[in-house]
């Protein structure tokens, strides 16, 4: 457990009327980007609420970095607590233009804001040219942007974000992303941020609570609950793992980037314009793994690895299999059909190469 | 056009209804505000009190208002007891009598202004450290400023327009109570068609002139440049 001064301690219950249940107790790091993941009805807008004091739980304890936000006896509320919010949708004051409702948050922030910061967080979202417009004639993605300042702007100890781009068409999504992105390498704010959707997940978050009808289903750091096969968000399908590494070599002739995420252990993905030295996010589904006993240079695949048979667990589609790989120091999930593991002979201990059809290069 | 007695009924009226038209946005707002947030039970019977002066014929609230003001109705009582004496057929006394009259004109516009604006920016405020006053002032009076307005304009000409209540509170006062509706009324009862005419024109012009601020109010508050000509 780590210093008291240094986490967010929520225990939460509430009733509502139309059976809704909401059963919470958690403690979350004050940093880097925290995902309460789940799908829609399992209660993650209605704990950020909370959070930030716009609903009262029967039950609350908040304690946010020894701070007490709410007990038995108090409630603060959420005009007293040192959060920033971004709601799901549109939320930018109509009566005044970008620029004013910029003014707005700046009228009120704790301390004084210096003109470098505002510049960065102009800077940092885009809105140069946007701040003399008024809402309706920003498009769902400026605005979202807008808010986003806006709610930076107050300078809060906590930015809680609330799905904020489900509201938005995919290409309206992507134009925002690497502003999220950017947000979070260069500013130190601790976010907590409402998604069901597991790209964004794998995208931004660092450390993952996962809700399912109000009850919370795991908790830890994202690249340990990913990979966990026994939830249901995250099986099937979806199953992967996530893995960090540091940009090793460029070969621009053939638009390729070389990571390292392990020791010894290297991945080609596609060269999106990085830099040597910069640390990437790949997630690899293990329906893109496939196994082969010793390692095939007649193939077209770039990224073999040489890995050993952890375990191999039956995948929902009872056709498949899901075989756990030790490569080095890191693990990886290959999906594949039932007959072949039968006919490789996979087993646990078994020395094998994971061939990697295709990285996801995350961010 | 005008002789100076009508000069004087134009001018009083005028001094009334912005009288009126003051007071009402001051005591509207909170019960406009009560009606559009409450969930209580007496929101409906609040409602219908607001509201029955759109139905009742105003010589009803006159006479109840008449008797209430009176020497010994309870109003009256207390205005006597005050020192202030007794309201009927004075200014005063027509201003409260309006105020009751053109309620609903007010309160329901800036009623449904609220209402509509639902939730979000109120919570959008919140988080954004404003307590509720500031809320309150900074963010919910200037997003229903196309509310109030058409409120006051409402409640301004519906006042300039009564007859029945100023009849039955009023009467006939130069100065006092003689508001253009009633100078009207005294030139036809005298036959001079010709001076009823100009200022019932006139009348008619005003009511025109006001609706038609009212109808440009709806339409711009839909688009932005309502909120860059500030």
């Amino acid at each position: 457990m780590g210093s008291v001064e240094n986490d967010i301690k929520v225990q939460l219950k509430l009733n509502k009327q139309n059976s809704f249940r909401l059963d919470i107790e958690c403690h979350l790091p004050i940093q880097g980007v925290t995902a309460i993941f789940g799908p829609s009805g399992s209660g993650k807008t209605t704990f950020l609420r909370c959070m930030a004091g716009l609903e009262r739980p029967e039950v609350g304890n908040i304690n946010v970095a020894g701070e007490c936000w709410q007990s038995s006896e108090l409630f603060l509320p959420a005009y007293q607590r040192a959060i920033g919010y971004v709601f799901q949708e549109a939320s930018l004051f109509e009566h005044l233009s970008a620029q004013g409702n910029l003014q707005f948050a700046l009228n009120r922030a704790a301390d004084p804001i210096s003109d470098l910061f505002f510049d960065e967080i102009i800077d940092l979202l885009g809105l140069k040219k946007l701040l003399n417009r008024y809402p309706n004639e920003l498009s769902g993605g400026e605005r979202q942007r807008v808010a986003i300042a806006r709610a930076l702007l107050i300078q809060p100890q906590i930015l809680l974000m609330d799905e904020p781009l489900a509201s938005l068409d995919q290409s309206r999504r992507e134009e925002i992303i690497p502003y999220l992105s950017k947000l979070r390498k260069t500013l130190s704010i601790p976010i907590l941020y409402v998604t069901h959707s597991i790209d964004e997940i794998v995208q931004f978050a660092d450390y993952i609570l996962v809700l399912e009808e109000g009850r919370q289903m795991a908790e830890g750091p994202v690249s340990d609950v990913l990979s966990r096969s026994d939830l249901s968000a995250f099986s099937g399908y979806n199953t992967g793992c996530l893995w960090e590494g540091k940009v090793v070599e460029r070969s621009e002739d053939w638009h390729l980037a070389k990571i390292e995420c392990f020791s010894d252990v290297f991945l080609w993905v596609k060269d999106t314009g990085v830099e040597v030295g910069e640390t990437l996010r790949v997630r690899i589904l293990a329906r893109d793994v496939s196994l082969t006993l010793s390692e095939d240079n007649s193939t077209s695949i770039l990224n073999k690895l040489p890995a050993k048979v952890a375990d191999v667990t039956d995948d929902q589609d009872v056709g498949m299999v899901l075989v756990q790989l030790d490569c080095e120091s890191g693990s990886l999930t290959a999906r594949i059909t039932k007959r072949s593991a039968n006919e490789l002979g996979i087993s646990v201990g078994a020395n094998v190469f994971a061939q990697v059809k295709s990285v996801a290069l995350v961010c | 056009m005008f002789s100076a007695a009508d000069w004087s009924a134009i001018a009083l009226t005028f001094r009334l209804a912005l009288t009126v038209t003051i007071v009402l946005l001051i005591l509207g707002t909170p019960i406009a505000w009560w009606l559009a947030r409450t969930r209580s039970y007496w929101r409906g019977p609040v409602g219908a009190v607001v509201a029955l002066p759109l139905v009742l014929p105003p010589t009803v609230l006159g006479f109840y208002m008449l008797i209430a003001m009176g020497p010994n109705g309870p109003v009256g009582q207390l205005t006597q007891t005050l020192g202030i004496g007794l309201l009927p057929f004075s200014f005063w006394g027509l201003v409260i009598a309006s105020v009751f009259y053109s309620l609903p004109f007010v309160v329901q516009p800036i009623q449904n202004a609220f209402e509509s604006l639902g939730e979000r920016p109120l919570e959008v405020a919140a988080t954004l450290r404003c307590g509720p006053w500031e809320t309150f002032f900074c963010v919910v009076v200037p997003l229903a400023k196309p509310g109030f307005l058409t409120a006051a304009i409402l409640g301004f000409a519906h006042t300039v327009g009564e007859f029945g209540v100023v009849l039955m509170i009023g009467g006939n006062i130069p100065n006092e109570t003689r508001v253009v509706s009633v100078q009207i009324y005294d030139y036809v009862e005298a036959l001079e068609y010709g001076r009823a005419h100009s200022l019932s024109l006139a009348m008619i012009l005003f009511a025109f002139v006001v609706l038609l601020g009212v109808y440009g109010i709806r339409r711009n508050a839909k688009t932005s440049s309502f909120w860059k000509a500030r």
